[in-house]
This record gives C-alpha cells, sequence and structure tokens, in this order.
C-alpha cells in the first residue's frame, strides 16, 4: 500500500464527506492555495455556539480533499470558538500520512477556510 | 518505440553535470526546463572561471582586471546580440524577462498610455507578460483587452485585426511560444499587423530561443524579451531587445550609476545604448554565463535543437496516448507546438500526478504554470506537464510513461 496515498485517503478523495453546498448557512469562507491553484470554500450552520452542519466545495489534490473530508467529520458540533484554536498540527495528525513540506498547504488548506470562516484570520495556520 | 522520423539527434547529456546526480539510486529523469533549464559544464565553468580570475567592476577601473572583466561581459552581450539576431547597442541585460517587460511597461508604457488607450494581450501569456500591463492599465486609466485562445490553443489572426482596426490598441504583446500549451505563435506576421496599425509590439520569447531557431530582426516586433536561465544560462539574467528609435525616445526605467552621462545638481542626462537601462552593477558573471550557454547552443545548433525535441515531443505525444486517461492540451501537431507537453489524467490531480511520479525520480511541473487566466479559459484548475530540454531522449518519455502508469493503479 501507498504510504500517502492509503486507502482511507483515496476512499475520502473519491468519495468526499460533506461535501456541497449549504443552504442557507450562516457563516462561509472561500480561499485558494495559490501555489497550485487549488480552491476550497466552506458554508456552515450554527446553533447554539456550535457547528451544527457543513460542507466543502471546491478542488484540489487527493491531500487537500482527504483532508478536508476527514476534518469536517471533526468540525460537525465543535464550538465555533474552538476552531480558532486548531494548528496545523491537529490537521496533520487527523490525516495520518507523512505531509511533505511541499503538500503541507493542501493538508491545511480546510483548517485556513474554517479559521477564515468562524474568526476572520485568513492566514495560512502554523 | 521511437521510429526513424522521430528518433532524436543529440546525444547532449553528458555535458550536464547534473545528471551525474542520482536520488535514491536512480538517475534524475529532467522534464521541466520550460520552468527552467539545467545547464552544461561549458557556463557553469565559465562563471567560475570569472570570479576565480577575472572578477572587478565593469566600465570603470583602468586596471587589467577591470578590462577584463568589462570585455567578458560586453563581449557576452555582442554573442547574445549574434545568437538572437539583433544589435548589440540595443541588447539590453535585466534581471530576467519579467524585469524586461516591467521596464518596458514602466518606461515606455508611462510615456506613452493613456486614458481611453487599449493594451492587448492574449489569453495565453505567462502572468509575467499579464500584471505589468494591468499595473499600466490600472495606473493609466487604460483598457486591458485580450486575444481569445482557442480549443486548440492557438490565437485567431482575424481577431488581432478586428482589435487593431478599433484604432486605439497602443502595444500588442504576446508570447513567442506558450509555456502551457506549447504553441508556437505566428509572432513576425502579429508584429507586422500591429505595426501596420500604428502600434508597437512586445514577445515573450522566454519559450522560444531555448526551443527554436530566433530572428529578432527578421520577427520585427518592437521589443523581444527573454530569460537567461530558460536557455542553459544561469538565474538573475534576462534581455530585452528593443528597437533603437523606440528605446532612445524612452525615459530611464531604474536611475542609478553606469546609466548616467552626467549627474548635476538636480537633474541627469543619460547613456547611450544599451547602458542607459542598465542601472548599478550588473551581472556581470551572469552574463559571461550566458554567453557561454549562447556559445554552447549556438555550437549544437538551433535547428538541431528544434529537430532533436520535435521528434522528442512527437514520440511523447504518440506514448502518452498509450497510458489511457492522458488529455494532451494543446495542439497536437508537432510542427506547430513546442517541446511543452501538458496533459491531464483522469481521475488523478496534477499535483498527485507529480507526486507519484517523483518517486521515480520523474521531475515535472504541476499547477497552473503562472497562467490563472488560461487555466481559467481552458476550464482546468492545473495541470501537469512535461517540457523538454536538448539532454533529454526517449528514455525520459518512457520513464514518463511508465510513471504514469504506475500513478493510476494507485488511484484505479
Amino acid at each position: 500500500m501507498d504510504d500517502l496515498y492509503r486507502d482511507y485517503i483515496l476512499d475520502h478523495y473519491k468519495q468526499p464527506r460533506n461535501f456541497g453546498e449549504l443552504e442557507p448557512h450562516d457563516l462561509e469562507a472561500h480561499d485558494h492555495n495559490p501555489l497550485c491553484g487549488d480552491e476550497m470554500g466552506v458554508h456552515i450552520r450554527v446553533r447554539d455556539g456550535k457547528i451544527a452542519d457543513l460542507r466543502f466545495h471546491g478542488q484540489g489534490c487527493a491531500i487537500s480533499q482527504a483532508a478536508a473530508s476527514i476534518a469536517s467529520e471533526e468540525y460537525v458540533g465543535m464550538p465555533v470558538d474552538d476552531v480558532g484554536q486548531l494548528d496545523a498540527d491537529w490537521v496533520i495528525d487527523l490525516l495520518g500520512i507523512p505531509i511533505s513540506a511541499t503538500r503541507r498547504k493542501c493538508a491545511l488548506l480546510n483548517l485556513k477556510v474554517m479559521r477564515g470562516a468562524t474568526t476572520g484570520d485568513a492566514s495560512w495556520p502554523e | 518505440m521511437a521510429t526513424s522520423a522521430t528518433t532524436p539527434r543529440l546525444h547532449v547529456r553528458s555535458d550536464f553535470p547534473i545528471f551525474a546526480r542520482e536520488i535514491d539510486g536512480r538517475p534524475l529523469i529532467y522534464l521541466d526546463s520550460a520552468a527552467t533549464s539545467q545547464k552544461p559544464a561549458a557556463v557553469i565553468e565559465a562563471m567560475d572561471d570569472y570570479y576565480r580570475r577575472h572578477n572587478a567592476n565593469i566600465h570603470r577601473g583602468v586596471y587589467t582586471l577591470a578590462q577584463e572583466a568589462t570585455d567578458l561581459f560586453e563581449g557576452a552581450r555582442e554573442r547574445v546580440a549574434a545568437f538572437t539576431g539583433a544589435e548589440t547597442a540595443t541588447t539590453i541585460f535585466t534581471r530576467n524577462a519579467t524585469e524586461a517587460i516591467n521596464l518596458v511597461a514602466y518606461a515606455w508604457g508611462r510615456a506613452n498610455v493613456g486614458p481611453g488607450d487599449v493594451v492587448l494581450i492574449t489569453q495565453m501569456e505567462h502572468h509575467s507578460n499579464i500584471v505589468p500591463w494591468q499595473l499600466l492599465c490600472q495606473g493609466t486609466g487604460a483598457e486591458l483587452r485580450y486575444l481569445d485562445v482557442s480549443d486548440e490553443g492557438t490565437l485567431s489572426l482575424d481577431q488581432l485585426d478586428a482589435e487593431l482596426a478599433g484604432g486605439r490598441v497602443k502595444l500588442a504583446a504576446f508570447a513567442h511560444i506558450s509555456n502551457v500549451l506549447g504553441t508556437i505563435n505566428p509572432v513576425a506576421e502579429m508584429a507586422s499587423r500591429v505595426r501596420a496599425a500604428g502600434a508597437l509590439s512586445l514577445v515573450d520569447a522566454s519559450q522560444a530561443v531555448p526551443q527554436i531557431p530566433v530572428d529578432v530582426a527578421a520577427v520585427g516586433a518592437d521589443f523581444y524579451v527573454w530569460t537567461g536561465h530558460k536557455a542553459l544560462g544561469p538565474t538573475g539574467i534576462g534581455v530585452l531587445h528593443g528597437r533603437r528609435d523606440v528605446l532612445e525616445a524612452m525615459p530611464p526605467f531604474l536611475g542609478g550609476g553606469d546609466m548616467i552621462r552626467v549627474v548635476d545638481w538636480q537633474e541627469s542626462t543619460w547613456n547611450d545604448l544599451p547602458w542607459k537601462f542598465e542601472a548599478g552593477t550588473s551581472m556581470i558573471a551572469e552574463a559571461v554565463g550566458l554567453g557561454a550557454a549562447v556559445d554552447y547552443l549556438g555550437e549544437l545548433g538551433m535547428e538541431n535543437v528544434r529537430a532533436h525535441e520535435r521528434a522528442l515531443a512527437a514520440y511523447a505525444l504518440e506514448r502518452l496516448a498509450d497510458v489511457g486517461g492522458v488529455r494532451v492540451i494543446g495542439p497536437p501537431d508537432p510542427d506547430e507546438r513546442g517541446g511543452v507537453i501538458s496533459f491531464e489524467l483522469e481521475g488523478v490531480h496534477p499535483h498527485d500526478v507529480a507526486e507519484l511520479i517523483n518517486r521515480q525520480n520523474v521531475c515535472v511541473r504541476a499547477g497552473h504554470h503562472c497562467a490563472m487566466p488560461l487555466m481559467r479559459r481552458l476550464g482546468v484548475p492545473a495541470t501537469a506537464r512535461a517540457s523538454l530540454g536538448p539532454y533529454n531522449d526517449a528514455s525520459d518519455v518512457d520513464a514518463l510513461v511508465e510513471a504514469l502508469v504506475n500513478a493510476k493503479k494507485v488511484f484505479a
């Protein structure tokens, strides 16, 4: 089995969870990775301060799409205020694959978009 | 396998020291020459020799070393100009092609473009031939207009005529060879039509100079720009060939040493061409390296380089069709394209293609290739791109194909 493109990564890439549009939604953001042109947006529905539902959309490589899909399952139910506390290691640990420096931004794009939607801070997660 | 009609004719890999390098015990399969070329030993040694034996600042010192450095620098300019069929005095060294275009957009553009004027470019331009014009148009109130790219990756001369007939075009800028599509544009014909309409033309030849024989005088554009590092030379040096009367009428770009004749308290007068546009200490070692690069290409013969890469591109197009699920973007006829092959592999994002085939040391580029508007036009987020140099041969194409077959299996 491939070290990077493990079965569950490919599964999330080919059948991404929580993917599409969500109308109506309370929060949204859209961003891209200027290095490769990957783009990603998110629609978030909030209830009682928590993420009740969300949908990612856009297009990108297997790593960026699988990362968004895997992380989406963690975001649902999370207090909106907690998203800003998440860091790069959180996403990379969640993915469970060795992410090289050149693919780091692919993995982090979903968190960048989530933080943009919930905190307005659209900088790359550290 | 390669047929006799498509057999590449150059065997020069051993001239390039980097190919002695192995990564994880495997040879390097370098297919990213459109991003930057590898360098022959002759270029590396010329720069090394310059620093070891001749280093001094140019155009000033009267001592022997300074004279040698000046002769090496100006000698390189003469050979670069001869190589491209240009005049020495109108061959200006810049940092790269991007700086050359910015020089024109700033120095010529701000003096000659105003509200209501049009700067005409094409949808296939590299960002370096888009953004300087956006800045110019935003600063002057001019309009930036685009020639379309067809589904086959070509431009329309009829559309060029229609744009020129509007009477507002002051300058048209276009690539000689597209860095994404590989399309070889009819630049001499385009420049001639632009001139007949009373406008100026700029050709971005960054991909053309390393790939095909070029003749700046025959193209007849007002500005013809390229970069050294894609043409087997070092980074940090580019070339602007300009029409003499246009360059003479233009104000300078950067101010500083070397570009002046007399500096008074409040104003200065300008040096002759080409130095009027070369402020500050020049990239001397890089010019020496570029001189060695054009000497090397001249010895190979650009007709031979073109024939070699044309045959190899034809072979690559043929082999890529065997992979299954590969869609090549750009002109299908090898006579109408250079050695730049952008493609998509069905079901696999270009970034993943590049990652997977890198495991077999196959180096290709994935992304938007600094041509985001073109990606939008083509309706693709990104492509993978294999691009050829004189050091490539059929075995590199075979390695690419094998690596793509393996990549497909991972995503199957």
